[in-house]
Formats: structure tokens, sequence, C-alpha cells
């Protein structure tokens, strides 16, 4: 079957070829790079495989800031603020602490020195290479080598002790730009002196944090190393090794915690009057079972994505079987489990974890569900409210009997001023209305019996599970699957000329079944993601906003 | 490194040349205006933000000056009136932006630009701007915290890139301020602590990476970098200071370490830390950790909830009925109360503390304010401010003062001069503006 837009997709594809020939996926202009902040749980992954599991991260991480839907995108914008880096240092001084303490240096420290309470630039500089490697993600040149090293028999000689100058380096290491920002750098191909091609160590750290959320490994960077990234069958295998390793479910898991907002729940308190039942474990295990499903869903099954909006699979722990209403066997962890045919519990949507997420703290909201679906499922655009309304005329509600949830948005939807995104919103989340604040199925709401009828793109849905399928059939919900991988891979949105590659890429991941490993694929493999358009340049800078005298 | 007492030299001559007022004679070594070593006591800015506005016909008092008659929502701020000014009448002015709800009116005060998308910062915030000028000298530029358990729930911005997280528990606070690091001011004997050489040795070694990497980023992240590198220099300094015997505070006094408290937004829970930690940052000021600092009681959109409601205080700002025999919405309101008084006991907190031939609050100057004035309406005008404090005698107290619907940049602008910057127009477009609230000056 040929559909329109396959046929847009196929001619733009076409043109692109035209445009720039010789290359396998050429049709697009890239767009810029801009550094971007490692996130809490990069940093934690990166101790953990460049050191040990063991090594303890103790402290608190600034907050992330989301931006277009994703706080991999909010990564290329914020920085740190003076609270930030009090804290990186005081963590990575805790770090340093652990890795040269006398039961563990003998570990890390790749060789030893000719007398341990005096400066060995020999011994010290094969440290500096190695971790410097590992955490700046590229080889140092041999200045930064000697500034270390020079830094570390400062310390020795201060102390006399050889381990406390290298502990001295990898705190430093440690609070440097390069490691807390993930810099990629880019060079002019030899062959086409008009494309800048990312370096090949700034290609591994882009592709180990795409696909496995951490740092490059040891076999990464060798190829990196060896210039073997640098071509398509050297790609083809590291990117091979990447999707086939067990690994890959920390990718997955980390884009769907981030595009799901999991980040929230730590926020996320109940009225417990409202809500006796609920309980922070709850949430922490609720969170724990939608990723599950995710990651069973598309990495162990290599199911259709769009299923992740209907299946009835599931993983339970006791505390989660009273609030689901589901008999568990298992004491403790989670076991499999699914949902029967006549439950409401349809696709990952209906989560206790997305559901309370989207909720007041003491009752259920259409519309923060509406918003949810919209813009993280959907990528629909909700316009911001208009200039100058006048909200006095919204909130005017002449009768004080709104008894359910429908009631009290209906009342409040009949200015037209606000019905444009009220409109847009609340009939999706009216369909998850069987399911109060803490996510929990109810059959009224203050003694009327729960309407759930609700509506997506004009096609009525009635309840959880007719949203689910109409989920699972839009064509809306596939291409955002597309649209935010692609802002998670790139740290931004696509430019004008990604376009043709964005539109590609829903044609082959239509084309793949919508098996997401293959999407991760298509993207890691692509052109658009080996190459750039330079730095991103600051638009011009506003106006000052205070003058001095003199 | 600029000493203390040079830098405050330095920006006190800006307010002379800014205000053309003989600010100086209030800082002469007069006895009780002066540190014992002879600096004379640090003036300190702060802002206290709570989120949801009031109702104007309840709270703006009926008659400007001294004697303002007491208003029921100002009921609560009664005992400590004669520290406080309440300034009404003042806007934010859209001129054709949008309304972001519960953003625009905190941003267009905080910053003097209203923000085209809701993410934007058109500007550094002011506490920002004011500890670039007075806050190099302290071990922290600023401190913040706020009381509904959530980091990011601050409006100490340097950019929207740089949010500056607040602290939310009580015993966090009380660690960072007053844990390792902290060195007390009053100890007999000074001893230096020689693992600070070597933290800062490491910290150092980072400015030549620093320098490589400028070169090959593009503007967007310059601005970025530069932004960490004035966080390494604040610890640097940090850490500089720990070295130098402090000079000794006759009201610092250290605090015995808060229990941990149960951190959420029911408004029991945050009052009780937000009191505990107005505690410890009263004597973070006294002990002159910053002099800087932004509480934020309740966010935007105030998340503020009672047990056993199912309706939090910003839903009912807009959901509930305004009640036809008292002509407001009752349960919202009760919001509005806890807020007043939770301002009117952080101000006595800080006049609590004796300093000088004062009090601490005497050497303080602080705005608390919210992003609306009519919540329900999502108002940005007649916003309620007030400052507390006489900021070391440069502010005169206890009226109530009207802006006549002028820019709210007026209040921004003259909280700049009377910290002593050398400002003389603030704010963006339609909001800027050269007229300072002449009635704040004593």
């Amino acid at each position: 079957m040929t559909s329109p837009k396959r046929n847009l997709r196929v001619s733009s594809f076409v043109v692109g070829i035209l445009l720039l020939l010789g290359c396998r996926d050429a049709p697009v202009e890239p767009g810029p790079i801009a550094m971007r902040r490692i996130t809490a749980d990069q940093y934690r992954q990166t101790i953990a495989d460049v050191f040990a599991p063991e090594i303890k991260v103790t402290g608190r991480f600034e907050p992330d800031s989301r931006r277009n839907g994703l706080l991999a995108v909010g990564t290329a914008w914020v920085s740190i603020t003076p609270a930030g880096f009090e804290q990186y240092d005081a963590m990575a001084r805790r770090i340093a602490e652990q890795v040269l303490d006398p039961e563990q240096r003998r570990r890390f420290a790749p060789c030893l020195p000719a007398n341990p309470a005096a400066p060995d630039a020999k011994c010290a500089a094969a440290f500096v290479r190695k971790y410097g490697l590992r955490l700046l993600r590229r080889p140092l040149g041999e200045d930064e080598v000697a500034s270390r090293v020079a830094l570390a028999a400062e310390a020795t000689k201060q102390t006399g002790d050889f381990y406390a100058g290298l502990r001295v380096v990898l705190a430093s290491l440690l609070v440097s730009p390069e490691f807390l920002f993930r810099v990629e750098r880019a060079v002019a191909d030899p062959g086409h002196p008009e494309v800048l091609r990312l370096t090949d160590f700034s290609l591994a750290s882009r592709l180990s944090h795409f696909l496995w959320n951490t740092t490059p490994d040891e076999a990464l960077l060798l190829a990196a190393e060896r210039s073997e990234l640098a071509t398509d069958a050297g790609l083809a295998r590291e990117i091979d090794r990447l999707l086939a390793s067990p690994r890959l479910e920390a990718g997955v898991r980390a884009y769907f915690s981030d595009l799901l907002e999991f980040d929230a729940l730590e926020d996320v308190s109940k009225d417990t009057l409202v809500y006796p039942h609920f309980s922070r474990q709850i949430l922490e295990d609720a969170r724990e079972q939608t990723l599950r499903v995710v990651a069973d869903h598309l990495v162990t099954r290599r199911a259709d994505y769009r299923e992740l909006f209907t299946t009835r699979n599931s993983f339970m722990t006791r505390n989660l079987g009273l609030v689901y209403g589901v008999p568990v066997r298992a004491r403790e962890g989670f076991e499999a489990t699914s949902f029967a045919a006549d439950s409401p519990r349809v696709g990952i949507q209906s989560h206790v974890s997305v559901l309370a997420l989207h909720a007041h703290p003491g009752r259920s909201s259409p519309t923060l569900r509406g918003i949810f679906v919209r813009e993280a499922l959907l990528c629909t655009e909700i316009p911001a409210a208009p200039a100058n309304v006048d909200f006095t005329v919204v909130q005017d509600v002449a009768n004080p009997d709104l008894k359910t949830a429908r009631e009290r948005l209906e009342a409040h939807r009949t200015e037209a001023a606000c019905e444009s995104c009220h409109r847009l919103v609340d009939p999706v989340g009216l369909a998850l209305e069987p399911f109060d604040g803490s996510g929990m199925f109810r059959a009224t709401e203050n003694g009327v019996a729960i309407d759930a009828r609700g509506e997506l793109d004009g096609k009525e849905v009635v309840g959880p599970a007719a949203l689910g399928e109409a989920l699972r059939d839009s064509e809306a919900a596939a291409d955002c699957a597309v649209l935010g991988l692609f802002r998670y891979a790139f740290g931004r949105e696509p430019e004008l000329g990604e376009r043709a590659f964005v539109r590609a890429l829903e044609g082959r991941f239509e084309d793949s079944g919508y098996r997401f490993s293959d999407l991760m694929r298509e993207i890691a493999t692509s052109e658009a993601f080996r190459t750039t358009s330079g730095p991103r340049e600051a638009p011009a800078a506003a106006p000052a906003a205070g003058k001095e005298i003199g | 490194m600029t000493s203390r007492r040079t830098f405050l030299r330095g920006s006190l001559g800006g307010v002379a040349m800014a205000l053309n007022l003989p600010l100086l004679d209030l800082f002469l070594d007069d006895a009780g205006t002066a540190f014992a070593s002879g600096a004379p006591l640090p003036v300190r800015f702060g802002t206290w933000f709570w989120g949801c506005g009031m109702n104007p016909q309840r709270w703006i008092p009926s008659a400007l000056g001294k004697d303002w008659p007491s208003t029921p929502e100002l009921a609560p701020v009664e005992l400590v009136r004669q520290h406080l000014n309440i300034l009404s009448g003042f806007n934010v002015v859209l001129d054709g932006a949008a309304n972001h709800p519960h953003i625009s009116g905190v941003i267009g005060m905080l910053t003097g630009g209203v923000p085209p998308k809701p993410e934007d910062v058109p500007a550094p915030s002011l506490d920002v701007l004011i500890a670039d000028a007075i806050g190099n000298g302290t071990r922290f530029r600023s401190l913040e915290f706020a009381a509904t358990g959530s980091p990011r729930h601050s409006y100490s911005l340097r950019d929207a890139a740089s949010r500056n997280p607040s602290e939310v528990s009580p015993l966090a606070l009380y660690q960072r301020v007053f844990g390792s690091g902290f060195s007390d001011p009053n100890a007999a004997v000074f001893a230096p602590d020689p693992e600070v050489l070597l933290r800062k040795s490491a910290i150092s070694a980072v400015g030549e990476d620093l320098k490589r990497l400028e070169r090959e980023l593009g503007s967007h992240d310059r601005q970025r970098l530069d932004a960490y590198l004035t966080s390494l220099r604040q610890l640097e300094h940090q850490l500089a200071l720990q070295l130098e015997a402090p000079p000794p505070l006759a009201a610092c006094r250290i605090p015995d370490a808060p229990a941990p408290t149960e951190i959420s937004a029911d408004v029991d829970r945050a009052l009780d830390n937000h009191a505990l930690m107005a505690d410890i940052l009263a004597l973070a000021l006294a002990c002159d950790q910053t002099r800087v600092f932004n509480v934020v009681f309740s966010y935007g959109a105030s998340n503020l909830q009672k047990a056993g409601n199912t309706t939090g205080h910003h839903q009912l700002t807009h959901e509930e009925l305004v009640d036809a025999k008292l002509g407001y919405q009752p349960e919202a309101t009760f919001f509005v109360d806890r807020s007043m008084e939770a301002w009117a006991s952080f101000v006595a907190k800080l006049a609590a503390v004796e300093e000088g031939d004062g009090t601490l609050l005497d050497h303080c100057l602080v705005m608390a304010h919210s992003e609306t004035s009519f919540a329900k309406a999502h108002d940005v005008t007649g916003l309620p401010v007030m400052t507390a404090g006489r900021a070391g005698g440069r502010v005169a107290t206890g009226r109530h003062i009207t802006g006549s619907n002028d820019s709210a940049t007026r209040i921004g602008l003259t909280m700049q001069q009377l910290m002593g910057l050398p400002v003389e127009r603030w704010g963006m477009g339609a909001m800027e503006t050269g007229s300072s609230v002449s009635e704040l000056f004593s």
C-alpha cells in the first residue's frame, strides 16, 4: 500500500539523493552541536563503568531542565550554578578518596610508584592518560598530561604521598568541564571539505550515550583510536555490538524515563487522607513496572512499538498488586503477569506511574493527562494561552454542584479563549477517568458513575482500552516516536534541512514493523548522526537590561 | 583577592554617585555599626516569594503613608509592621506579550522583562545582579531555600541555563552552611585544614582546560562555560576564605543541627520547614556566610495543599466559587493567610538576632512578592510587594506606598540602588524605567 504520505517521503528522499550524490543517507543538511551536561544517571553509570559499581556516588545533582519535552534536550542548554559546582566538587573528592584508598589503589592505579612517598612522573602520567581518556572521552594532549602530572607532583610534595597526588588529579578530572559536559568536536571531511564530520572520539561518545546512556567502553574507544568508526563497515560493526549488548536495555530505559517524565515522580506526593493506600514505595514500584514493560516489549520481545499502548503484559510486586487489585504470588520483587482481557489496564498509559504523575495530589486531572498524551505520545504542540486573555470570565461557575471532573471541566470550557486548548487535551484525558488521582480504578466519583467518553482526533474513544487502541492506530503516535528519539539522540529539534531525513526515518520505522531498536540503528548509522553544521551560536544579544552610569 | 572591606567601599562609592545622597555617613565607624575589626556591618539583600497572590480588596490598605489601616489579609504582619513597607499599585507591563500564567508576573518583576516564551529568562534576576556586586566576598554568593520540597522552586536565575537550585531540607541547609568548610569566626584558635590547599589546586588545574576549550566552542556554549567559570571561581574563593582566619562576629552563633523533617507541599509541613530554614538562614547571615538569599515559601501556581482536601491552593484559586456573602474565595484565601503568617515570622526571626546597635534585620533589605495579585484572573497588575529591614539605615520603613499603576521595575531599580549598584535605568521595553521609588529612601 502506498499512502500519499509515503509518496512524499520517497520523493523528498530522491531529491535529497540528487542534491548530495555519493552518500548513503544524503538528504540532510546537518544541524549544530552544543555541549550537553551529563545527567545524574550518566554520571553514576560512568563512574560504575570506569571504576567499579562499588564506588559510591553520594551527593545531590543539579535539577535538569526539560526542553522540547525532554531533559536530554535541556542538557544542551543548562550550565552549572555555584551550588551545583559545590556538589560536583564534593562528589569528585569522595570518588577520588574511594578509588585511591589503601585498599583499592592497586586495583585502579595502572602502575606502582618507584617510591610511594615521592612524585613519580611516569606512573602519574600513565594514570592521567588512562582515566583522562575514559572520563573526558578522548585522549589527552601531551601538554594536558604534563600539567596534570605537575599537579600530582605538587600535591605529593605537600603531603609526602604519591597517591594523594593521584587523588588530586582524579578530583580535578571529575570537575573538568569536559567531564561534566559532553563536548563534541567536528573536522572537515577530507573527501568533502564542505562536510563537517564528528571526530572518531566524539562519535564514539555520542553513540555510547545514545544507545547505552554511559561513557564509551574500551572496545569502542579502541575502534575510535583505530579510525574504524570512520568507515561504514567499522561503524556498523560497533553499532551492531552496542545494539546486541544487554546494556541496550539501560539505554532504552533512559529514553523512556525521560519521555515519560519519570524524574518528576520524585516530587509527587499524594494526600494520604484522600488516598490512604498510597506510599512512596508504590510509586517506586510503579515506575519500575512501566520501565520493565517497555524494556521487555521493545528489547526482549522486539515487538511493535505501537503495541506499547495496548499491551496487557506487565510485572507486579505485592505492593502494586494491592493498587491494581490483582493477586501476586511472589513475596519479594517483580513477577511477570498479564492483565485480564476485560481489565481497563491496557497499555503503559494506563499504568499507575503515568496516571499518578499526571494528576493532582487529591484527585485526577483529565487536563494534565490529556496534555501528557498529546505532548509526549503524539507530539502535538499545545499553543500557549493567547495574549491578554481575561481569565476571570473562565471561572464564573454558577452551579456549585459540579460533582465530576467532566462537569467541572465542561463548565470551564465554555469560554472560547480557553476552549481551543482544552478541546485539544481534555477529551483525551477524560477517557482515563476510570482511574483516580492515585491511579486506582474507580467506577464512580462522588457517587456519580464515571462517564469515560473521550475523543481523539475526531474519533470517539470510550474508556482506557479504546484510547489505547486509538493510540496504537494513530499515525501521529508512530511519527512521534521518531521525532522523540531524534530529539533524544541529537539533543535538539530537527533543523529545517533535517526534516526530509526525519520523514525518511518515519517511513523506515513503518517498514521495519515499528521495531524500536531498528529505529535506533537507523539513527545511529545515519549521515545526520555523524555530521554537523558546526557549533551552535547564541541568538543576537538582547538589549541590555540595565544601564550603568559613566 | 579583593578583601571584603575594599569591596564594600567600592560599591558604596557607586551608591553615592548614583543617588547623590550622603549615604557614606551611615557607614562611618560609629559605635555599634561596625564589626569589631572596624569593618562596617554588611548590608544583605534577600527575596521572599509566595505563590498565587492575594485578594486586592482584602490586602491593600485603604490609606497611604505611615498610618495605614490594617486589612484582613495583612493582619498577620501587624506585629512587624514597623519593619515593613507595603507596596501596591505596581504592574508588570505585558505590552502585547502573552501572559504566561504564573510566570510572566514573577519573571517580569525580577528580570525587568516579560518573557516571550514561558521558558525564557530575559535578563538575570535582581538577586543575581546584586550578588554579582556584593556576594563575591562571602563563602556563598547567595543561598536559596524553598519550603515546598522541590529544588526547582527557585527564581534566582543568571539566565535560562542557570537556575540556582533551592535547598529543600533544613538538615541539608544546615550541613551546607555549618558543616565542613565552616570556620567559626569566634573560635579562639584558627587552624586551616591543609586539605584545603590540595582542593584548591585540584580546581585551579581546570583553568587550563577552560582556556583550551573556550577556543573550540560556539557562542552558545561559551556563555554556558562562563557560568561554569563563575561557579568554579566561587568555590575557589570559598576555599581561599578557609585559609584565612575570619574576623570575629559578635552576632554569629552556630545553631544545633535540625532533626530530619518530613518534606512535602502540605502547608503545615511547609510552615515547619520554612521556620527551621529561616532560623538557619538568619544565623548564616549573622555569621556572614552570604549576603544574598532567596526564599520561596510556595512557588508560582502554588502547590500548597491542606491535608485531606482534594484541591490544592492553585486549583482552588481557579475553581472555588467566590463566596457571595464574603466576597472572596475562603478556601483559597486560607493559603494567603498562611503565607502572610510565614512572611511575618520570617521578618520576626531576622529581627530577633541582635547585631551591632540594632538587629540583623536592620542590616537587611528583603523584598517579598508574588506572581499575581488576584490569582483567579492571573492578574499581573497591582502585584503585592513588601520590603522589610532598613538596609543599614538606607531605607525608611513603616509606610504604605503606591506605584499608581507604574511599572514594577521601579521597585527592582530601587532595590539595586539601595544595595549600592550604580544603576540609573532598569527594565526592558515598556518596563524600562529611570524612576526609583523615592519614598523608600530614608
